[in-house]
């Protein structure tokens, strides 16, 4: 969508001047409060570091590794997450009987099985994958159960009504009517898979943003550890924003609140 | 055994709900009904007198307690597809545009492709929606929804359309334009219509008789003949007939007001 001038100055125009605000502060109030260098390096020595990393080849690889891990544990992890929540809506007694498992595993904090995941998987990508499936999984499966049980009955009678297979009735009804919920899950989803595949390579990786992170902080190099963090912001912003993409695409006839918590 | 004549044909239908409380609410209590090929009925009663019901039952949406319903015959053990529902609200799928709106019952049924479009567009021509094929369902008004609603239940060319009170959302201008919209989209597709309303006027305006039922549990009071000659217009309120069949009507309901046993003290 094209913006006029004037629109276009006032949407950008605020978060332009706090940032640049902000990034006049970091660069010099530490240094004047006398804080060293060292431990709250400025962004101009932040962006030398950047610069520095990739120079070394060190900074593009290891990103695309991390976003490669994270996105794929993401659609795995939800792709299988819509299709057991399937499953699980297809028999009352199976839901009554699985959802208080199922909301206690969502309770436990799943990096936690991170460890347990690289000694069955291996210190490779695929240890990573998991971790961020896993931790994708779960808010995808609870809100797609919910978007697969919230649904007005007349919407199923008129299935009813026409004699519908139970998959007709899922393909054509069920199954759009549940996108918003869906999305709810996948908006959480996508920055959950980061923190997946990063907490996966702290453990054991030898590639990696969170591999190149530990070995900065092995190096007390704060101002690469900041630029890595730069790194990941920005992979995170890009993800959540492309299923904010998908989101608006798929789901534009959405009343406005039941776009859910996370959509503006 | 067929009734003579009788397209669909109730026999003491009866209908006991469990509430959640365990006891059993009789929602119909014997209800008797021939109806016949291309005729149109309608159904009033007060609200929760079992009138829905009764559609549903038709429908196989629900399940008979005892009696029973046959439709060409046959008896009523479920949905069937020789049949178009109109529910209270439009039910569209906000999602999808008008024309694939519509286009839903050809899907179900794997109806040609092609020859389905051309349908579709057709009925969109009919319920006075040409031109609106691409909009959403959230860009029409109330009554355009309906009308949607109403091509949608004509897509698979059922012989019978049950309406549930189709028109009991709109504003009391857009309701009288849709009832003689729907006579002449009757008229243009021979259908045998089952109409439930709270509206006496709608159910003379519309129907060749109507059933008039009791307050819970539902019973069948009258069957009046309307015997006023078609097409039929807004002109037809002012009919002598029209008003006293009205007259007829209303005295009905109102005994129903007056409690048991006052009605001699009033």
């Amino acid at each position: 969508m094209m913006l006029a001038p004037r629109a276009w100055l006032d949407r950008y125009a605020p978060p332009a001047a706090a940032g640049a605000v902000l990034l006049a502060a970091w660069e010099y109030l530490p240094s004047s409060f006398g804080v060293p260098v060292l431990l709250m390096p400025p962004p101009s020595s932040v962006a030398r570091a950047l610069w520095a990393a990739q120079e070394r080849g060190l900074l593009l690889e290891n990103a695309l590794i991390t976003l490669a891990e994270a996105l794929t544990g993401f659609v795995i992890g939800s792709a299988l997450a819509v299709f057991f929540a399937f499953l699980i809506t297809r028999s009352r007694l199976i839901e009554r009987a699985l959802m208080p498992y199922l909301v206690g595993f969502q309770a436990l904090p799943k990096v936690a099985l991170a460890p347990l995941i690289v000694v069955w998987v291996g210190i490779g990508i695929e240890s990573k994958i998991t971790i961020a499936a896993i931790i994708s999984f779960f808010p995808v499966l609870i809100n797609a159960i919910v978007g697969f049980s919230t649904i007005e009955a007349e919407k199923i009678e008129l299935m009813r009504s026409l004699v519908a297979s139970r998959w007709q009735e899922f393909r054509i009804v069920v199954f759009p009517n549940s996108l918003p919920f869906i999305f709810a899950g996948l908006n959480v989803a996508i920055v959950f898979s980061i923190t997946g595949a990063l907490v996966g390579e702290f453990i054991g990786a030898d590639r990696g943003l969170g591999n190149l992170l530990m070995q900065f902080n092995f190096n007390m190099d704060i101002s690469g550890m900041f630029g890595v963090l730069v790194v990941l912001a920005l992979m995170g912003i890009a993800l959540h924003g492309t299923v904010r993409f998908f989101h608006r695409r798929l789901v534009f006839w959405a009343e406005p609140e039941r776009f859910g918590p996370d959509a503006h | 055994m067929a009734a003579g004549g009788a397209l669909i044909a109730i026999e003491c239908a009866r209908k006991l709900f469990r509430s959640r409380s365990g006891e059993s609410l009789e929602a119909i209590a014997e209800v008797s009904l021939a109806i016949a090929s291309q005729e149109f009925i309608c159904v009033v009663g007060p609200s929760g007198c079992g009138k829905s019901t009764l559609l549903r039952l038709i429908a196989g949406l629900e399940t008979l307690s005892s009696g029973a319903i046959r439709i060409g015959g046959d008896e009523v053990a479920g949905p069937r597809r020789d049949i178009g529902l109109v529910f209270q609200t439009p039910v569209l799928l906000p999602w999808r545009t008008v024309l694939k709106n519509v286009l839903v019952p050809a899907e179900v049924l794997k109806l040609e492709r092609r020859s389905a479009l051309r349908r579709a567009h057709g009925l969109l021509e009919l319920v006075g929606l040409h031109g609106f094929g691409e909009r959403y369902p959230n860009e029409l008004s109330g009554g355009m929804r309906q009308r949607v609603a109403i091509a949608r239940s004509l897509m698979h060319d059922p012989s019978i359309l049950l309406m549930d009170e189709p028109f009991g959302a709109l504003d009391a201008l857009t309701r009288e334009a849709m009832n003689l919209e729907l006579l002449r989209i009757w008229r243009a597709s021979a259908k045998t219509v089952v109409l439930v309303t709270h509206s006496i006027e709608e159910a003379l305006l519309l129907s060749d008789r109507v059933a008039v039922f009791t307050p819970r549990p539902g019973r069948i009071r009258d069957v009046v003949d309307v015997p006023l000659p078609r097409p039929r217009s807004a002109k037809t309120r002012t009919d002598a007939v029209f008003v006293r069949l009205a007259d007829k009507l209303r005295g009905y309901f109102e005994l129903d007001a007056v409690p048991n046993g006052q009605a001699s003290a009033a």
